[in-house]
């Protein structure tokens, strides 16, 4: 990246205890440490007067401002919790005489998807693959697809456990060609669809998402057959396997909704719990059969008498 | 409004050129025709992003008015294409800067207007990126010391396309190869839409010694005439490539 090289240096590692002061507004921002990085940008974690928030950071003017618009945008979608909450926009003006653009948005404490299933088990899976489902289905009909969806850009919060989003950066107009991708999530790299913003798109990579907490150290493609590669590695995972007939649809691009996939993925949890009624229910046959020859033989020993 | 056609010229090299005019100054030309000049450096593992022999690199593509990138050739597929829609990018937002000095005054840039109210600005050039037609120009070094990379070059190309075609605006590439024989340059792929024939042709690539950029720069400049001039001529006086769309 040598033609960044420069400035990367110094956006990328600003010095715990720096000052940033908007340009425009004039807001303080007292930097605390570096949380991630992207292709974007880099977001730290600030202080501003006893409030703790995320701020990221770049020189990717158009980028970033794209970006706060799709901030703005989810806003009207809320009421739920799409993506981080919007707080602040401005510039600052560095010591190194350049200028960079910065946004401020809500600090989201949370798990990484993996440490979670770890910690918790497979018996997740079920309800974020729904709440994932939901969230999209929100943003889907509010006109945008998410594309960017990948393991790095999801948290989990605590009490009640739910499914959050962290960065927004590719979230993309439907219609439109996906903004920003990871290769391993994305359905073009694999040779199995366009790169062209549909819900879809999000349904493939939320399908990669959940095979990958199984696959932590995941997968080179293969050059040809790559559907039938996916599928052999759902089919390998036990705890996949009540959701593997969805998660397949969803690779080959069966699914034109979120909410048809929604539907399946709820209908196979509660066949599930059925499942385990039903098992309970058996006993109950056998209780029933007893209390049944119990009465015949009564029936029997009165009619003898 | 009349939507005009990008024109790029996406250069992928391993190395310096050694022979004829200097690529820059070429390129300085190329971008006086409004054809923005790429170039992508391909790395070799025991090579540093300083490496010398590439700083010819990031040269021609600054007096190009394109976007330079050095990368090694795992990465090749998403800098291929972040490369050519930043280069896009930046000269739609260039056009569009113009517009905005000709409203606000001569010293006035998106920088100087309050973030929150650049949203719009910015939506106008996502918008014009999306729908825009868009030709590339693939210049394909051929030297011998990017004969083991070819296999890589070809799957970002796919990947290229792929991207592209996403968009809802026109796309048109070429490939052209060099050092050629007995020629600057030489033909692998005529214009077209999509790039998923290339895996037929690529295997005609054969690989010689010499680097003739510069040469070969401007005979992609001369392409891209050619070819407006040819469609001239069959559309008789129908308005020429810069005014497609509505």
């Amino acid at each position: 990246m040598a033609m960044n090289r420069d400035w990367k240096k110094q956006v990328t590692s600003i010095p715990p205890g720096t000052l940033i002061q908007g340009k425009f507004k004039g807001n303080n921002y007292m930097m605390k440490r570096k949380l991630g990085e992207g292709a974007i940008g880099t977001v730290y974690l600030c202080q501003h007067g006893n409030q703790t928030a995320a701020l990221k950071i770049s020189e990717k003017q158009t980028s970033m401002t794209l970006e706060v618009n799709v901030l703005k945008a989810l806003k009207q979608v809320r009421g739920n919790l799409l993506g981080p909450a919007l707080l602040d926009v401005d510039d600052w003006l560095a010591p190194n005489g350049r200028t960079y653009t910065f946004y401020v948005m809500e600090y989201v404490q949370g798990e990484s998807v993996q440490q979670f299933f770890r910690k918790n088990g497979a018996s997740w899976l079920g309800l974020f693959m729904v709440q994932l489902l939901e969230d999209l289905e929100k943003l889907h009909e509010a006109g945008w697809v998410f594309g960017d969806l990948k393991t790095d850009n999801l948290l989990i919060s605590q009490a009640p456990p739910r499914i959050r989003w962290i960065d927004v950066g590719g979230v993309t107009q439907i219609g439109r060609a996906i903004k920003e991708y990871t290769e391993f999530y994305d359905r073009g790299y694999w040779g199995l669809g366009s790169r062209r913003a549909e819900p879809s798109y999000d349904l493939f990579a939320l399908a990669i998402i959940f095979l990958e907490i199984f696959y932590p150290q995941r997968f080179s493609r293969p050059e040809t057959r790559r559907a039938s590669f996916l599928f052999k590695r759902i089919d390998r995972v036990k705890a996949l396997q009540p959701y593997a007939p969805v998660l397949k649809k969803a690779i080959t691009g069966t699914y034109t909704s979120s909410n048809q996939m929604k539907r399946e993925v709820k209908q196979i949890i509660f066949s599930r719990k059925n499942q385990s009624k039903r098992e309970t229910g058996k006993i109950g046959l056998l209780e029933a059969m007893w209390i049944f020859l119990f009465s015949i033989l009564s029936i029997l020993t009165s009619l003898c008498f | 409004m009349k939507k005009g056609t990008l024109r790029q010229i996406l250069l992928l090299t391993d190395g310096c050129s050694n022979q004829g005019e200097d690529p820059a100054a070429t390129a300085a030309l190329a971008f006086e025709q409004g054809i923005a000049v790429n170039v992508i450096g391909i790395l070799d593992h025991d090579e540093s992003e300083e490496s010398h022999g590439l700083t010819e690199v990031e040269e021609i593509a600054l007096s190009g008015g394109g976007v330079s990138q050095l990368v090694y050739s795992e990465a090749l597929s998403q800098t291929v294409q972040m490369v050519t829609k930043q280069a896009m990018n930046e000269t739609l937002q260039g056009f569009v800067n113009q517009e905005l000095k000709q409203i606000l005054g001569k010293d006035q840039s998106l920088e100087d207007i309050e973030p929150e109210k650049r949203g719009e600005i910015v939506e106008v050039v996502e918008e014009l990126g999306e729908t825009t037609d868009l030709e590339v120009l693939i210049l394909l070094d051929t030297s011998a010391s990017m004969h083991h990379k070819l296999q890589m070059v070809k799957a970002a190309l796919i990947d290229l396309s792929i991207s592209l075609n996403a968009r809802t605006g026109k796309n048109r590439f070429a490939i052209y190869s060099f050092p050629g024989k007995r020629k600057n340059i030489q033909k692998v792929l005529d214009w077209t839409p999509k790039l998923d024939s290339i895996s037929s042709v690529f295997p005609k690539i054969t690989s010689g010694g010499i680097t003739p950029t510069g040469p070969a720069l401007r005979e992609a400049i001369y392409q891209f005439g050619k070819k407006s001039l040819l469609r001239s001529f069959r559309h008789g006086d129908e308005p020429g490539l810069e005014e497609t769309g509505y």
